[in-house]
Formats: C-alpha cells, sequence, structure tokens
C-alpha cells in the first residue's frame, strides 16, 4: 500500500468509525424512521395517499434526520487542535473534507437507505416506487452528506450552533429534496446527480475555509 | 537551518504583537520564548508552525514539525495507545505501534496505552502530548508551554526528552513561565514593544 493510500484509508477509518461509535448511525436511522411514523398518523390511514405521499416523506425524514450528526462532525476537532495538527503535518485541508464527506456518507447513507425499505413498507410503495426511492437516495445522500460537513465547519465554535445548522442546511437542501422526492419525474434524478455532486464538489473547500478562519 | 523567521511581524486581531522579529534554529540548538500573558508566545509557535501567516516577514522551515500546545489532538475515546499511532500513521512512518509505545514509555505513560484518552488526567494529558511530538520524529519540535500541568518528575523528563532531541540534531522553539533547565538555550523575551 502506498503511503497516500495509507493516508486515505487511515483517515477514512478513522472517521467511519467515529460516525458509528456511540450508536451515532443507529441515532439517525432511529430518528428517521419516527418521523416516517408519524405521517401516517398525521395524514390518516388511506393507502393511496401514503402512496402518493411516501416519497416525499421519505425525504424530509431523511432532511431532519441528517441534521443530528452535524454538530459532531467537524466541532469536536475543532475544539481540540485536531485540525491543526493535520495543517502541521503537511495535509490539504480541503482533502481531509472531502474524505470526511466520504466517510460521514459510509457511516450515514447505508444505514438510512436500509431504513428506508422498512419506511417504504410503512407507505405500502410498490416495487416500481421503491427502486426509485432507493436510486434518489444513492444520488442524492453524497450532496446531503456534503452539506452536512460544511455546515458544521461553518457553525463550528458558534453559540446555538445546532439550531443555525437547521437553518442553514435545511434550505440548501431544498433542492435535494425538490429533485429527491421528485425522482420519478422525467429528468429529476439527473437534476438530483447534477446538485448532489455540485455540493460534494463545492463543500470541501467551504468547509476548509470555515475551519480556517475559526482557527486563523 | 531548521528554521528561520526573517524580519517577521505578527498580527492579531488586529493589534500588532511584534515587529522585526529575526530567529535562526539549527541542529540542535533550542529557543526559550519568555513574556507575560498575551504577548504573543503561542502566535509566534503558530506562526512558525505555518498555521498563521506572517503580517510582514518570511518564515522558512526545513523537514518536519511537531507541534505540542495545550489542545491534545487525540481522540478522547480511543484508547492512548492507537490515538498515537493514528498520527504516526498519517506521517507513513514505519511500525507506528511499536513507536507509539516507546514514546509512552519515555513519557511515562506505558502502563496507560490501553486506557481512553478521555481519562488521563491533566498532566498525564501534557506528557501524552510530548509522546505524540517523540512519536512524530520530527527534526522541529515547537512546545507551547510544555511544562504546564506536569509534575517535578515530569518537568525533569520533559527536559530530558528535549536534550535528547537536541543531542539527536533536532530544534526546539518553546514557550515557558516556568524555568526550565536547558543547557546552551536561547532565551527570546517578548516584551510587547512594536517600533513607531
Amino acid at each position: 500500500m502506498t503511503a497516500a493510500m495509507t493516508l486515505v484509508a487511515t483517515l477514512i477509518a478513522r472517521d467511519v468509525r467515529r460516525g458509528y461509535a456511540g450508536g451515532g448511525a443507529g441515532l439517525v436511522c432511529g430518528f428517521f424512521l419516527l418521523s416516517v411514523v408519524l405521517f401516517p398518523f398525521a395524514i390518516g390511514p388511506d393507502r393511496a395517499v401514503l402512496m402518493r405521499v411516501g416519497a416525499g416523506a421519505i425525504w424530509v425524514a431523511a432532511l431532519l434526520a441528517a441534521l443530528l450528526p452535524v454538530e459532531r462532525l467537524v466541532a469536536p476537532d475543532v475544539e481540540s487542535g485536531w485540525f491543526d495538527q493535520i495543517r502541521v503535518h503537511g495535509l490539504s485541508l480541503p482533502l481531509v473534507m472531502a474524505l470526511r464527506i466520504l466517510a460521514h456518507w459510509l457511516a450515514f447513507a447505508p444505514p438510512l437507505m436500509l431504513a428506508a425499505l422498512v419506511a417504504a413498507g410503512l407507505f405500502g410503495l410498490e416495487t416500481a416506487a421503491l427502486v426509485r426511492v432507493e436510486a434518489g437516495l444513492l444520488l442524492g445522500t453524497p450532496g446531503l452528506a456534503a452539506l452536512a460537513v460544511a455546515t458544521g465547519a461553518l457553525t463550528a465554535g458558534l453559540r446555538g450552533a445546532g439550531g443555525l445548522a437547521g437553518l442553514l442546511l435545511l434550505p440548501l437542501a431544498l433542492p435535494l429534496l425538490i429533485f429527491g422526492a421528485g425522482s420519478g419525474d422525467m429528468g429529476a434524478p439527473k437534476l438530483l446527480a447534477a446538485v448532489s455532486l455540485m455540493l460534494v464538489a463545492g463543500a470541501p473547500w467551504i468547509a476548509a475555509a470555515a475551519i480556517r478562519s475559526v482557527r486563523d | 537551518m531548521i528554521l528561520e523567521l526573517h524580519q517577521v511581524a505578527c498580527a492579531r486581531g488586529g493589534r500588532l504583537l511584534f515587529t522585526q522579529l529575526s530567529l535562526t534554529l539549527g541542529a540542535g540548538e533550542a529557543v526559550v520564548v519568555t513574556g507575560p500573558n498575551g504577548i504573543g508566545k503561542s502566535s509566534l509557535l503558530r506562526l512558525a508552525a505555518g498555521l498563521i501567516a506572517p503580517f510582514e516577514g518570511r518564515v522558512t522551515r526545513s523537514g518536519r514539525i511537531a507541534l505540542a500546545t495545550e489542545d491534545l489532538a487525540l481522540d478522547t475515546e480511543r484508547r492512548l495507545g492507537e490515538a498515537l499511532s493514528f498520527w504516526a500513521r498519517l506521517d507513513g512512518l514505519a511500525a507506528v505501534d511499536r513507536r507509539a509505545a516507546a514514546a509512552l514509555d519515555t513519557v511515562g505513560l506505558g502502563k496507560l496505552a490501553d486506557v481512553p484518552v478521555r481519562l488521563l488526567s491533566t498532566g498525564q494529558r501534557r506528557r501524552a502530548g510530548l509522546a505524540r511530538v517523540l512519536a512524530a520524529e520530527a527534526p522541529l519540535w515547537l512546545l507551547d508551554e510544555p511544562g504546564n500541568g506536569l509534575d517535578v518528575a515530569g518537568v525533569a523528563m520533559l527536559e530530558r526528552a528535549i536534550a535528547d532531541h537536541r543531542a539527536g540534531g533536532g530544534a526546539v522553539l518553546l514557550t515557558t513561565h516556568q524555568p526550565l533547565a536547558l543547557t546552551d538555550a536561547w532565551t527570546l523575551a517578548l516584551d510587547g514593544h512594536v517600533p513607531a
């Protein structure tokens, strides 16, 4: 294994472990399922209505669940001086943040997509609709992970960071919600992928700049 | 030359802390930075580490750096030995676990390698920070108040570690409020005087 591969593997393994530590991924999935369960209670048991709103409800719950880990994604490492050491070791902050997005996606998206299978059952989604929802989550969750990491960096060290993170993340995630929930429409998956890719490409730079501004 | 600061000025929060500061550190040399709180000692270290840019002047480094501050930068939920190995692994060093164990033995924490970092006392955390520096095997050590929180034996261990590092061709730039027994070390006293 080359030095670069060791570096990448070491950073991803650390961040994935932290993602799952303390039941982090389980908490996100639990919250996601609880949020999804609320919809049938609020809307009523009409099967046709539930099938129609199912994809949208799953996406709303996914967005809300994505908020949960935001405070833990960056702030603890800013406070502990971890990022200072990363810079002293000569590592590129945008690269480290890109790897953190990947690690967060690995810790967050697969469990969420599994939980979405259960949620689809609650809404009585048919196989074709279920496949569309899962494909939408596969395309959209990288963008959601990127947004979460960037928001975590932008709010690191601020008072009331949790609430502020919600105010920042939810509006910025609207395109993902629109194209994700409508992923059955013509062209929506491509637009969802484009938005997701844009967020993944931009977030590491935004997160790195935010961390530098806090510590400089 | 391991570190050179040439006519450096440093500004923090819109205030000039020092100007026209020049300093060269070669193999085996040590500079102790002293001065009252808030005078810019830690900023000088961060500047030398490349964490902040000089307002004026030039900072030149050759080789890797090891920085120890009050921020431990070790994952608190991991075992001490694993947390240390992480940084050595990032440096691409060989035999990281053995290296981390040796560093922990040197700072007197060898028996705590399997203890989670969060359970360490203040003094033990300081020692762990020094162990991270030792494991890095970097020619330049930047130590911010390394004696804080250490007992008498800990200070003696720190002085020995610095002497060994210098004997091996390393250089040290450190800030301190307490007297340390370092032979042939230069003292740089910051007084906050900024020429108009």
